[in-house]
């Protein structure tokens, strides 16, 4: 279980990194934390020509608060980032409820959550709450930087709208309207792994009432999945009225597209599709 | 009959201390096989088969040889001339089919991950970068995967030269089944299927094999079980006299019956370095590990029990069917397993009549092995959860119906219905115990109250026997080379040190701290100044190493004996020498003392003169200080334990998930030499039970491709999950021998799935949910059940 063969480069400067990427297009692969490049190319499922390291890079290491909003650099770790979003409010306050999730500490020590984005595996928890919290994925080429909404920047298993001679350089995700509740669960077997199904959501609860929300599964199809008709279903209705509730679930299972699962199977992940809404409306409902 | 263990004068013995090398190996110092190289050393990697079963049309490796850093590479055709293949045969199972197996695959492949050719390089990446080059080709043939369908008409044959896909048959029967079942006022009866799983040791299985051609000698180092069996069968397969081979295990990373078989990429690597002459390392990584290491279980099981209206047991009747993979391990034979799960099927019960049947089959799947409790598991859950079943239709208490049934040898000692010879048993005594750990009222109420709340609780109970250090009786007698005695040898040094080397293994169970108290007490000196050597054939006696849970009933006893004489040496070299009778005297910290328990002479000192002042001692006295005893236990085949363990779990209502709230164990291995490490023993079985019971399994599709890895698809228990293990003892001496102690191992884990199934059961059905006989009970089979249908 060794890699095969390939060039080793650890550019300082930005610069350096997109240079390389240029040159060596699909053949290149980017190293940030590792933690599932590096079992990759051990397994030799991939088998790049060139590594760039950008660990050197030190600017990409900052963690920026602005408002409620969060920028972080592609070399913020998964540990780093649950630093800083620790008793936070806004979108820290989902990624606070995720990243204990994201595997193990010692996993979480070096993974980044660029990298995790930049990975996209669909039933990994960052993308989703990505998606959920309208992040924008900085990317960064040879014709200058442009944000790339979560929504557009997944597209399938293993599959993002990075075109190879770009860089994930950050992540921002924007500041929530004031009073915003978050709800996050996942169901997995042991604490650690990837979701067997999990759902990310935010909602602005007037008066027990659902104002707004927005429902994000992972794990469920190739990419994250917007749950938007459930959350139209909610919408408008009272926390407390188990009417709503039945009625969302039902919904979010007939609106789900389920990838197929040998392990678990559809109708299982269904079902499981009810019980997470079921418990972030609860989450909704004492979380301020 | 030997002195009763109760008068033994012990300081060391039952202390709990912990493992001697805990320390250096926390700290990182550890000496595991990846961390030896040596000088030449080059690097083994193999090509092995992606698929079930293939035909091998082309096995070109022109291209491989000539890759950068590639020192040879080598097919069957190559290796033959050094290395003969071997097939397993054991008078234990007649009639027993067994195809030949060889290092690498000729001219065909049974299961995903036989090793195909072999690639040494420089490196272990720049032989992986050489695989690539192999120009193999192959025609896929039909494979069998699911094993009830490797017996149907027309099933593709694993072997077609053995005309069947059958192994083995077992069959026992006792007293009139069919008439007890007439009779009975109940019969409980249900199909069990039980998944693979396998033992995952921390440290994958490694080798490190180096020939000298000067001497025609093979020096291997090897993360293994049982150093002294892998140099006999090295010796035997490379035709070299065992004085020319020789193993060593230094530290070992977890064995659990993994590493204690012939595996035809151990036999390649030693087949390479005697071809090449130079040292060539191999270390399993992961993938190698999940897809080529034995795995384990893998069956399915018709299973009833009748009961009279009394609530009496009557008679069990078992049909089981188990499949095996590819071939029946060398030299033990995959079908101790079926033997096992067989044997001790209703174990702790007294039934009348009994009857057993099972089917063992190849299937192009990787191999099974002896695992960590060898079938008792699964006999365990077959009947504990019929057992539970019973109480629940009878609307008893399943602890009373045990109690009423139990089955307890007396002092004469007494046979299961299925033939295993049983005494020195504790059932109502572990029960007792049990009952005062639990307070089982207050904790039924406990979990009556969750239910009240609408939580889904359950409470289970598992009774059992574990089979424990095998005597020669079982492979000897089946013509099998498998030591199952052990010798220990002392001596002393110039100052009084002890230097003990055994044949037994330490592969992280702590026995080398429990020999350590036994040699302690035996001659009378402290532990401190005892070093024991053990894993290395070249300066330890040939023996039986570590299997069958038998290091403190065959080793310590070995141990005991040896220091014993020992110290007889040491009083008798005393008393000629104090002009005193040897009777007199004693030795205690070192010191021999006299009827009054005053010092005379320093056991260091008495050792300065053997070794250099010998002739101060009177003439016609030359002490030796230095035993070898040899012991083989006589009479009882196997040690029997017994015990119990209970699970306490609650069910996630919406998503079917089992969480272990709490466990218990209460067990009986007679004289405990180290209470804190037999506990741990305990402890780390539950948890592979637990393992069993709820995350781990080998899944194959049904064409035989093996679909787990890795371990993010193979769920090994985490620390996150498990729950807190409270292990109680009773100690009921062994009688056939001085210590007493028993094996202690695998009783963890021989009850702990069972346990567990009988919990998630007893949760079941309070909440009107339907029963499960599938182990492992995954969340959508759980959620199923909880909702009375099929899993979606």
């Amino acid at each position: 279980m060794k890699p095969a063969p390939f060039a080793y480069t650890a550019p300082t400067e930005l610069e350096g990194a997109l240079a390389l990427l240029r040159e060596h297009g699909d053949e290149a692969a980017v190293l940030a934390g590792g933690q599932s490049l590096m079992p990759l190319l051990a397994l030799r499922m991939t088998a790049p020509k060139v590594l760039v390291d950008i660990n050197r890079i030190e600017p990409l290491r900052a963690v920026g608060h602005g408002g409620d909003g969060l920028r972080f650099g592609a070399l913020v770790r998964h540990a780093e980032a649950l630093r800083a979003v620790r008793d936070q409010v806004g979108p820290a306050h989902l990624l606070a409820q995720a990243l204990p999730h994201v595997a193990h500490q010692a996993i979480r020590h070096r993974g980044t959550v660029c990298g995790s984005l930049a990975l996209a595996d669909p039933a990994a928890e960052l993308p989703a709450c990505a998606v959920c919290l309208e992040a924008e994925i900085e990317l960064q080429g040879a014709s200058g930087r442009r944000f790339v909404p979560a929504d557009a920047f997944f597209e399938g298993v293993y599959a993002t709208a990075r075109s190879v001679d770009e860089l994930v350089v950050g992540v921002r995700f924007p500041a929530t309207a004031p009073g915003t509740r978050f709800g996050f669960v996942e169901v997995a077997r042991r604490h650690g792994d990837y979701a067997i199904l999990g759902l990310a959501s935010w909602a602005r609860v007037v008066d027990g009432e659902v104002a707004d929300c927005r429902l994000v599964y992972f794990g469920a199809d190739e990419r994250p999945s917007v749950a938007t008709r459930t959350a139209r279903t909610l919408r408008g209705g009272r926390l407390d009225d188990p009417a709503t509730r039945a009625r969302a679930k039902e919904c979010a299972l007939d609106e789900l597209t389920i990838a197929p699962d040998a392990t678990y199977g559809e109708g299982y992940k269904r079902r499981l599709a009810g019980a997470l809404l079921e418990r972030v409306v609860a989450q909704w409902g004492v979380a301020g | 009959m030997p002195a009763r263990s109760t008068e033994l004068p012990l300081q060391e013995i039952g202390r709990s201390r912990p493992r001697g090398r805990t320390r250096a190996l926390l700290a990182g110092h550890g000496r595991y096989l990846d961390d030896l190289d040596l000088p030449r050393q080059v690097h083994g990697a193999f090509l092995r088969s992606p698929v079930p079963a293939a035909r091998i049309d082309r096995l070109d490796v022109t291209a491989a040889r000539t890759a950068p850093g590639v020192v040879a590479v080598f097919t069957w055709d190559d290796l033959r001339a050094v290395c003969r293949p071997w097939r397993t045969v054991s008078a234990a199972f007649p009639g027993l089919q067994s195809p030949e197996q060889t290092p690498l695959a000729a001219g065909r492949v049974t299961a995903v991950g036989e090793p195909i050719a072999l690639v040494v390089a420089a490196s272990r990446a720049l032989a992986e970068d050489a695989i690539e080059l192999i120009d193999f080709a192959w025609t896929e043939q039909p494979a069998v995967g699911v094993a009830s369908e490797a017996l149907a008409p027309g099933a593709p044959l694993v072997h077609p030269e053995l005309g069947s896909n059958l192994a083995w048959q077992f069959d026992a029967a006792a007293g009139d089944v069919d008439a007890a079942f007439a009779a009975a006022a109940l019969v409980v009866e249900e199909r069990f299927v039980f998944g693979r799983h396998t033992g995952v040791p921390l440290e994958t299985r490694g080798i490190l094999a180096a020939f000298d051609r000067s001497e025609a000698r093979l020096t291997v180092w090897a993360s293994h079980q049982m150093p002294h069996q892998l140099q006999l069968h090295l010796a035997d397969l490379l035709d070299l006299p065992m004085s020319r081979v020789e193993v060593t295990a230094m530290d070992v990373g977890g064995g659990f019956g993994i590493k204690m078989h012939v595996y035809p990429d151990e036999i390649a690597i030693c087949a390479a370095a005697r071809l090449l002459a130079r040292p060539v390392k191999f270390v399993a990584d992961r993938l190698e590990s999940l897809t080529s290491d034995v795995h384990a279980r893998e069956h399915v099981i018709d299973a009833k029990l009748a009961v009279d209206g009394d609530g009496r047991l009557l008679a069990i009747d078992a049909k089981g069917l188990q499949g095996i993979g590819s071939h029946s391990v060398f030299p033990r034979s995959s079908t101790v397993e079926t033997l096992m799960a067989m044997r001790t099927l209703g174990a702790p019960y007294a039934l009348a009549a009994a009857r057993a049947h099972a089917d063992v089959v190849f299937q192009n799947k990787a191999m099974t092995g002896q695992y960590r409790s060898v079938g008792h598991p699964i006999a365990c859950a077959v009947t504990e959860a019929l057992v539970e079943r019973a109480a629940a239709l009878r609307g008893e208490d399943s602890l009373a119906l045990r109690r009423r049934n139990y089955l307890e040898p007396g002092d004469d000692g007494c046979r299961t219905a299925l033939g295993l010879e049983l005494f020195d048993f504790s059932h109502a005594a572990c029960l007792e115990r049990l009952e005062a750990m639990l307070d089982v009222a207050g904790l039924r109420a406990q979990i009556a109250a969750a239910r009240q709340r609408g939580e889904i609780q359950g409470l289970g109970f598992a009774a059992f026997v574990e089979m424990t250090a095998s005597g020669s009786e079982i492979y000897g007698k089946a013509g099998v080379p498998v030591s199952a005695a052990d010798t220990v040898q002392v001596a002393i040094e110039p100052d009084g040190s002890i230097k003990a080397s055994a044949s037994l293994s330490e592969i992280g169970q702590g026995i080398t701290e429990g020999l350590i108290q036994v040699l302690a007490d035996a001659v009378g000196v402290a532990p401190e100044r005892i070093a024991l050597e053990m894993g290395r054939t070249a300066s330890g006696p040939h023996g039986g190493g570590a299997w069958a849970s038998r290091g403190a009933a065959i080793g310590g006893e070995a141990a005991w004996q040896a220091g014993r004489a020992l110290r007889g040496q040491v009083l008798e070299a005393a008393g000629a020498l104090l002009q005193m009778p040897a009777d007199t005297l004693d030795l205690v910290a070192g010191w021999v003392v006299d009827a009054s328990g005053e010092r005379r002479i320093e056991v260091a000192e008495l050792a300065r003169m053997v070794h250099f002042r010998g002739h101060e001692f009177p003439a016609g006295t030359a002490p030796q200080f230095q035993v070898a005893h040899h012991h083989r236990r006589a009479g009882d085949p196997t040690i029997p334990t017994n015990g119990i363990q209970a699970a306490w779990v609650s069910i996630c209502r919406d998503t079917g998930l089992v969480r272990c709230l709490k466990h218990w164990v209460v067990h009986d291995c007679g004289r405990m030499l180290n209470p804190l490490l037999v506990t741990e023993q305990v402890r780390g079985g539950v948890v592979q039970g637990l393992g069993a019971a709820l995350f781990e399994h080998c899944r194959y599709d049904a064409q035989a491709n093996f679909l787990d890895g890795s371990l993010a698809d193979y769920l090994v228990p985490m620390a996150t999950e498990m729950p807190d293990i409270e292990v109680g003892h009773v100690e009921t001496a062994y009688r056939g021998s001085v210590l007493g102690a028993k094996g202690a191992g695998e009783a963890g884990t021989c009850a702990a799935s069972a346990a567990v199934l009988n919990a998630v059961n007893d949760a079941l059905r309070a909440a009107g949910g339907t029963s499960i006989a599938t182990l492992p009970l995954t969340p959508p089979l759980v959620l199923a059940a909880l909702e009375g249908g099929s899993s979606g």
